[in-house]
């Protein structure tokens, strides 16, 4: 079995794939970027994809009933909104008001973390990260939510990308054990 | 025509194309770029790649470099998706000349 700290990898090469993906089409607008069909279906088949490992992690990651709640929350909202953009990307939906779906499914997600982090900011870097990434999807979640009300501004579509590529570079970040700015709880299984 | 309204000083496509080209320029750089993030990464923290340190790695360890899939990512974005999306946005001012 892989250590936890490798799976995060593992997810974060996936997070920054799409990170990329989102960024070329803010560059040059959905207009142009789903010309191609495979292009337009990209990022919800990677959310689906990326739903289905969380799965996998949800059923094998056994070692705290937290992480396994946790983590089966993530799976249900990256297949929730990786579903519902590959109806709206095929035409089968066509309001923009189900970007909504995204917005909660980023909030959520968000809270998960915040909730299933027991310890505090500086404990270690790995409950530094829980934080930091659980704040930052909840602030996130205004991206898609403008983009319902607003679908025509760029800003969202950026901001969405920005996202993912935070999210990318703060789970390369990860580690199982290790310091904080100079701070790692004797409990934290390791010495600073 | 008064002092408010004057002529235009230079036609409107030249600020769309350049706009497209400055597009064109940075969906290309995205991929190269994030190759060469992975590499500055792995010369400052040499450590994180297995192949400069293989000693008492395991086979995940082997597998899952994070500079490495970083380059990786850069690479697939490269040679996959930005091509294609540089082909599109170039397509429009190339039917409009011809």
């Amino acid at each position: 079995m892989p250590r936890a700290e490798t799976a995060h990898w593992l997810f974060a090469a996936g997070f920054l794939f799409l990170g990329l993906v989102l960024l070329a089409e803010a560059i040059v607008g959905p207009s142009v970027f789903r010309l191609r069909p495979w292009r337009a279906c990209l990022w919800p088949s990677l959310a689906l994809f990326a739903g289905l490992w969380l799965w996998v992690i949800t059923i094998f990651s056994t070692f705290s009933t937290l992480h396994l709640l946790a983590h089966a929350l993530w799976a249900q909202a990256a297949t929730a909104a990786g579903a519902i953009q590959l109806a709206v990307v095929r035409q089968r939906l066509t309001s923009p008001y189900w970007s909504l779906v995204t917005s909660g499914a980023l909030f959520v997600s968000g809270v998960s973390f915040l909730v299933h982090e027991q310890n505090g900011w500086l404990f270690a870097r790995s409950a530094f990260l829980h934080h930091l990434i659980g704040w930052m999807l909840v602030v996130s979640a205004v991206f898609p939510l403008g983009a319902a009300f607003r679908p025509r501004r760029a800003v969202w579509a950026f901001g969405f990308a920005a996202t993912w590529l935070a999210l990318a570079v703060m789970l390369f970040a990860d580690r199982d054990i290790a310091p904080i700015f100079g701070h790692l709880s004797d409990l934290a299984g390791g010495t600073p | 025509m008064n002092e408010l309204v004057t002529p235009r000083p230079q036609p409107v496509e030249e600020p769309r194309a350049a706009r497209q080209g400055l597009r064109v320029l940075v969906v290309e750089a995205l991929g190269p770029l994030t190759v060469l993030g992975g590499c500055v990464w792995a010369f400052a923290q040499p450590y994180r790649v297995t192949f400069f340190y293989p000693e008492g790695k395991d086979l995940w360890d082997w597998l899952v470099q994070p500079p490495l899939l970083v380059m990786v990512v850069g690479l697939v974005f490269a040679l996959v998706v930005a091509p294609g999306v540089v082909e599109d946005l170039e397509r429009p001012a190339e039917d409009a000349q011809g």
